[in-house]
């Protein structure tokens, strides 16, 4: 005689004990990519985590033991649509991660994030529809509230994060520029309030399942709003938040399903991303409310600063620029957004490379909001194998300044605004680059147009500023043929 | 298992979470974006649990059906595509050192 109670008892602890298995291996995998040493092991610790998961969820739903009847049955009744979708999802995900150029890679980062919420709120919701159409019709209250929540959340990351993918890619439809009108936060606030509503509704009358994807499309709309407000510069904070997001959505449908290592994962994502975002704010000491809601990116340029730029302005060669290049010993190259629109990496590296042989010192200064996303600038750098310790972040960079013989600014604006120590200006208190300490400063730059913050850089004026007009990849190139020349 | 039991562990997750990463250095910032998003992938558990359990289709129609294949598309999608994409980056990060 089999006993099927103690059978079932150990096939839930065995299920549990691999979800705990799995958990801790994606607390490893955290752990491990936030030091540059063990990033990469960290990244692989956290799949075989999510291995362990998956082919533990085979185990917990797939094989039923049935205590009633006494048997052991495997319940595999939509084999062939789940072998489809994971066939499919694996060849996308393959194709998209092995296709992407590191130039792409914020808007893949976007993207992934929108996947995530998205298939958390459709399990929330499917789980919800099966139970209600099951006719056992009731459901605990916190798992209803759960289901919401996750509706709310997963619909607000997946269309924010098709909108950041849309801006970053340069989708036509979709503005870069920030979009706002008039009375855009009251009409956020109020359609949160409204979804909340919604939610409430739907907890109070759960048969009724039309109110969950009425909260889902809420959500998109809500997810829409948020995003189409945030300009370029702005990028940093908002992919932060919407991959803290996708780990509160995969939280949540945890509380659905009463599944424990949906809510630990989810809410090591949804910790790790908040972080991130806490840091970019920092960066441009801007509070997260100011970047969600308003902030500098929405008003147009009123100051075109001709009063500042009036006849100070030097404008310089490619040739004079190697020259002083030529005598200097230290060398600092600050890059923006602008190398990587450019594509200007590869010359930045060739140009190392010619000024080290000539033991001249190179450092990169990387500010952390450089770039469109977290840390943008470093994997652009990365690819050229440009080792990270010459990578210098704000505050190491800072004090070297004064003894930094030239400058070079390659597509970055506001970062490098000394306008920032004002008290008065748009930028206020935001941490720069003290490049203008400097002996030399180039900047290399198409025009004299103002950065994201849409105000004018004194930088551009100051006597020790030379201005090299031009495409960033074109203008490095040139540098380096003159250098080499010399 | 008690809603109470349910949100100690993920407040502690929170917490632990906090802990692990309050100081990344920004080289890092993106691939721990894109390798932490990867794992939010983790609602693939859900996704392949509602297709194994499933109703018949006859009782609940095509939609939740295909609604739940399109969830495990997408996180399918995220964990591979993510863990492959994070992998990619660090390995050039860690070609640099020589």
């Amino acid at each position: 005689m089999t006993d099927y109670q103690s059978l079932l008892t150990i096939k839930e602890t065995v299920v549990a004990l691999f979800y705990l298995i799995s958990a801790v291996f994606f607390i490893l995998g955290i752990r491990n990519l936030a030091k540059p040493k063990t990033a990469a092991r960290g990244n692989t610790l956290g799949a075989t985590g999510m291995l362990i998961a998956f082919l533990t969820a085979f185990l917990d739903f797939g094989v039923i033991i049935d205590v009633e009847n006494e048997v052991i049955r495997s319940q595999f009744q939509y084999w062939y649509i789940l072998l489809f979708a994971i066939a499919g999802g694996s060849i996308v995900g393959l194709w998209a991660a092995l296709g992407v150029k590191m130039t792409g890679m914020p808007q893949m980062v976007a993207i992934f994030n929108g996947f995530g919420g998205g298939a958390s709120l459709l399990v929330a919701g499917v789980f919800y529809l099966f139970a209600m159409i099951e006719g056992t019709g009731v459901l605990p209250l916190q798992v209803l509230i759960a289901t919401a929540i996750s509706g709310l959340i997963g619909a607000v990351t997946f269309s924010g994060s098709l909108i950041a993918y849309g801006k970053l890619q340069g989708v036509g439809f979709v503005p870069d520029k920030p979009v706002g009108f008039t009375g855009d936060l009251l009409l956020k606030m109020f359609l949160l309030l409204l979804l909340l509503f919604f939610g409430v509704l739907m907890i109070l009358n759960p048969a009724a399942t039309e109110w969950y994807w009425i909260i889902v499309f809420g959500g998109f709309l809500l997810g829409i709003l948020l995003v189409i407000g945030i300009g370029g510069a702005d990028m940093p904070v908002v992919i932060s938040l919407l991959n803290s997001y996708s780990g509160l959505a995969a939280a949540a449908t945890g509380f659905v399903l009463g599944n424990i290592v949906l809510i630990i994962a989810g809410a090591l994502v949804g910790a790790s991303g908040l972080i991130l975002t806490a840091v970019m704010c920092r960066a441009m000491n801007r509070s997260l409310v100011n970047v969600l809601f308003g902030g500098f990116g929405g008003t147009p340029a009123k100051d075109s600063g001709e009063d500042i730029y009036e006849g100070r302005i030097t404008s310089t060669t490619a040739e004079e620029v190697a020259m002083v290049l030529e005598s200097a010993q230290r060398v600092a190259i600050v890059p923006g957004y602008g190398m990587a629109v450019a594509r200007a990496a590869t010359p930045v590296r060739l140009l190392t490379e010619a000024l080290e042989k000539n033991d001249i010192e190179v450092v990169f200064g990387i500010h952390p909001v450089a770039g469109r996303m977290p840390g943008h600038m470093n994997v652009l750098l990365a690819e050229e194998h440009i080792p990270y310790d010459k990578l210098l972040d704000l505050d190491s960079i800072n004090p070297t300044f004064p003894q930094t013989d030239v400058v070079i600014v390659l597509g970055a604006n506001d970062v490098v605004n000394p306008k920032a120590r004002d008290k008065e200006s748009a930028i206020s208190g935001m941490p720069i680059l003290d490049v203008d300490k400097a002996k030399t400063v180039v900047v290399i730059k198409r025009s004299l147009s103002p950065g994201f913050a849409g105000i004018p850089n004194p930088l551009f004026a100051m006597d020790n500023t030379l201005m090299l007009f031009g495409d960033g990849k074109k203008a490095t190139e040139e540098i380096l043929k003159e250098y080499k020349e010399l | 298992m008690t809603i109470i039991y349910l949100i100690t562990i993920f407040t502690m997750a929170v917490f632990l979470g906090f802990e692990l990463i309050t100081k990344v250095p920004a080289t890092l910032h993106t691939p721990l974006m894109s390798g932490s998003n990867a794992i939010s992938g983790i609602t693939i558990v859900g996704a392949v649990g509602i297709l194994l359990t499933g109703l018949s289709v006859g009782e609940a129609g095509v939609l939740p059906l295909i609604l739940a294949a399109l969830a495990l598309f997408f996180a399918t999608v995220n964990v591979v595509g993510g863990f492959v994409v994070s992998n990619r980056m660090l390995r050039k990060f860690r070609g640099k050192k020589q």
